[in-house]
């Protein structure tokens, strides 16, 4: 009643609430059409990308697309006896179709790793259709049977029936050191194989003693920072700050000098002492050299963080705590260090996320045991060309890094992150 | 930090040592850095301190090696550092671009769904460095990017604009924005109340932004090695194949240039962080 006769109108005669939804809604789109042009771009670039390596990781069509006919007659069979005459025939028509394409070596490597021994026998197999024995009038299962005694072993069936589906999580279960095993479970390797298990456990390993480290060394000099008068703490912030600047590869560069055997570290050991000049230890290429060069790079994220927090903790609050009868250590550990835990919290999330993806410094300094998991991915990229395993095993990292990155978001805010 | 007069024994030793870990620290922090400068002017081919140098005997110095850096034979730092510079200099304009806009965008109160496009916007920082370059460089591989300089400035932009968004983003949170009704009130429009207001104020924050993004830019070596061909060959990349083929002292003087252009960017983006503090101390 009252509030159709009350309703306010602009100028224009449209009522206020109208008009000031209009002007909202037009504010939203020009906010967003600002951000459009780089979300776009991030989407099309790397976001999308992203999600084809999953595609690539889980994608098994390759197999399913050369054996079509196998497959479709393969549903009938129940997979427990050798298949019949029909499996057969459309496996023969499948492989002949494939040898006139001359991806036969294809089928046998594929199949190879889903049971080994398949390279040889394909490779037998197509001896005999390319010689034209095989004669289509009579049974090819025979035939077949005839060429190789694995043909007529159901495993090598019940294997090739197993590649059927167009995806697979073989490539996720191999960063498990796992596999599917004759009757499609999940089988752990032999344990002196299981390689991936160590290298993400080390990873962990690695990232959580650096984000130690980092937090031990880095408490001290970013309180000394923040509690300093400015005109000291400046100039001492110069240390924090150049090595930040620096490039990642000069700072691991002065490592691989410092740490060598001949090198300035070794060189102070056996001037005080602490070891002999013929037997100096080695401080590179392996975990030594990774702790100590990825502490020292990771350390000024570590600072600047807890220094920005540092920085707004009042030191009346110190001197209050004294006063009413703590001694400085109590009023440290009850006053001075609960303050100070979002900085602890931010720095820490951030160097453990960054050490856990590292990649270049482990690889100059690490050697054979001081690499990380990124190194693996690297690896299966540039030299296996393993892709689709590449992916899958960056994938699993990337979904660890997620969860870290979904706390500290919540924890700390990705718009609260400071630099410099 | 001088101690009160009042001090009992335990806390002054315990403030000494307090000292002493954070020498330790600071010392553990910049030292490494200063190993490369006398080792680069090392006339010798070893990256050891020779006898000579020990005792400062003057023929044991030399500037053999920054010779080497620039007149050398087959020699790639000169083709490495022109890359590194068209690559980062164009990756630094297109995340200034894109970033600012962003940023812009995304301190309005109107914005919708913050929260997760902020995230998506970070991502590149956090993402590792690994799974960006694999997932970079499919995409390149696919839009025949690969191996191009387009491609890599591309993937730059990429890493680079997070910086931006943050950097302007915090600058932005201290602006006025009634100095821009206030423009707009007197008749300007939009561009031009951008170009005149709005950037003047948070240029601080734009080019500190750019300075993060042209040093991500210029130091990247991982995505690079992905996408990189021959002729695409940026600094980093020359430096990653030397450290791991053969170290040769060459590298180091390489290694005191970047160190003296990374103390000249900390330099412009300290007196730049003085100067944004100030301007925000004036609004308040």
């Amino acid at each position: 009643m009252s509030s159709e006769t009350n309703k306010i109108l602009t100028t224009d005669g449209i009522p206020l609430e109208v008009s000031l939804k209009k002007a909202e809604k037009k504010n939203k789109i020009k906010a967003f059409l600002l951000v459009a042009p780089l979300l776009l771009f991030l989407i099309i670039t790397y976001v999308f990308p992203i999600g084809e390596m999953f595609s690539r990781s889980i994608d098994d069509k390759m197999i399913t697309n050369m054996l079509p006919k196998t497959f479709k007659e393969m549903e009938k069979w129940d997979g427990k006896e050798l298949p019949p005459e029909e499996v057969f025939a459309a496996f023969y028509y499948d492989f002949k179709i494939l040898v006139e394409k001359q991806e036969h070596g294809k089928l046998g490597q594929r199949l190879n790793k889903e049971k080994n021994g398949f390279n040889s026998i394909t490779k037998k197999l197509f001896r005999q259709v390319k010689r034209k024995k095989i004669d289509e009038s009579i049974s090819i299962k025979e035939q077949i049977m005839k060429v190789h005694k694995r043909w007529r072993t159901v495993e090598y069936w019940q294997a090739i029936k197993r590649t059927a589906p167009p995806y697979t999580l073989a490539k996720y279960l191999k960063g498990m050191d796992m596999y599917y095993g004759a009757d499609g479970s999940v089988v752990q390797v032999e344990e002196d194989r299981r390689i991936h298990r160590i290298l993400w456990l080390r990873t962990l390993e690695i990232a959580f003693f650096v984000t130690l480290f980092c937090f031990l060394m880095g408490y001290p000099i970013a309180h000394l920072l923040a509690t300093l008068p400015m005109k000291y703490s400046n100039l001492l912030m110069i240390c924090v700050l150049l090595p930040f600047w620096t490039s990642l590869l000069v700072r691991t560069a002065s490592w691989m000098i410092l740490l060598q055997q001949q090198g300035v570290v070794n060189d102070f050991f056996v001037m005080i002492g602490l070891v002999a000049d013929d037997n100096r230890p080695e401080m590179m290429y392996n975990k030594v050299g990774t702790y100590v060069a990825m502490t020292q790079i990771l350390l000024p994220f570590m600072v600047l963080p807890l220094y920005s927090v540092m920085k707004t903790i009042s030191p009346s609050l110190m001197r209050a705590g004294k006063s009413l009868g703590g001694t400085p250590f109590v009023a440290f550990w009850k006053v001075y260090f609960p303050l100070t835990i979002p900085g602890i919290g931010a720095g820490c999330l951030l160097v453990f996320i960054l050490a856990i993806g590292y990649y270049i410094t482990p690889a100059l300094v690490g050697g054979a045991s001081g690499t990380l998991i990124s190194n693996q991915i690297a690896f299966h990229m540039k030299q296996t060309l393993d892709w689709s395993f590449a992916s899958a095993m960056g994938l699993m990292l990337l979904s660890g890094v997620l969860v870290i990155y979904w706390i500290y978001n919540k924890l700390v805010g990705v718009d609260n992150i400071k630099l410099g | 930090m001088a101690l009160p007069s009042y001090t009992e024994t335990r806390y002054r030793i315990w403030h000494y040592i307090y000292i002493t870990i954070c020498t330790f620290v600071f010392f553990f922090l910049i030292a490494p850095l200063f190993v490369i400068f006398p080792l680069s002017f090392n006339a010798e081919e070893f990256l050891v301190f020779s006898e000579g140098m020990k005792n400062l005997d003057p023929d044991a110095f030399s500037l053999r090696w920054y010779k080497d850096m620039i007149y050398g034979t087959k020699n790639p730092w000169g083709l490495a550092a022109k890359n590194s510079f068209i690559i980062a200099i164009f990756a630094t304009i297109g995340s200034i671009i894109l970033g600012t806009l962003a940023a812009l965008g995304l301190s309005s109160r109107h914005m919708p769904y913050k929260g997760i496009i902020m995230a998506t916007l970070i991502s590149p920082m956090i993402v590792p460095l690994i799974i960006s370059g694999v997932a970079i460089f499919f995409f390149m591989a696919k839009v025949g990017l690969a191996a191009t300089h387009a491609g890599i400035v591309l993937a730059h932009i990429i890493l680079g604009t997070p910086f931006v968004v943050i950097t302007v983003t915090a600058t932005l949170s201290g602006f006025d924005h009634s100095v821009t009704r206030a423009a707009a009130s007197l008749g300007s429009n939009p561009v031009n109340t951008f170009m005149k207001i709005t950037l003047p104020l948070i240029l601080p924050g734009v080019i500190s932004g750019g300075l993060f993004a042209f040093v991500t830019s210029f130091d990247e070596v991982v995505v690079v090695l992905f996408l990189a061909g021959l002729e695409n060959t940026t600094i980093p990349i020359q430096m990653w194949t030397g450290l791991r083929e053969q170290l040769s002292p060459t590298i180091l003087a390489v290694a005191t240039c970047l160190i003296l252009l990374s103390t000249l960017i900390l330099v412009t983006a300290e007196l730049l962080r003085r100067r944004s503090e100030r301007l925000r101390g004036i609004n308040r």
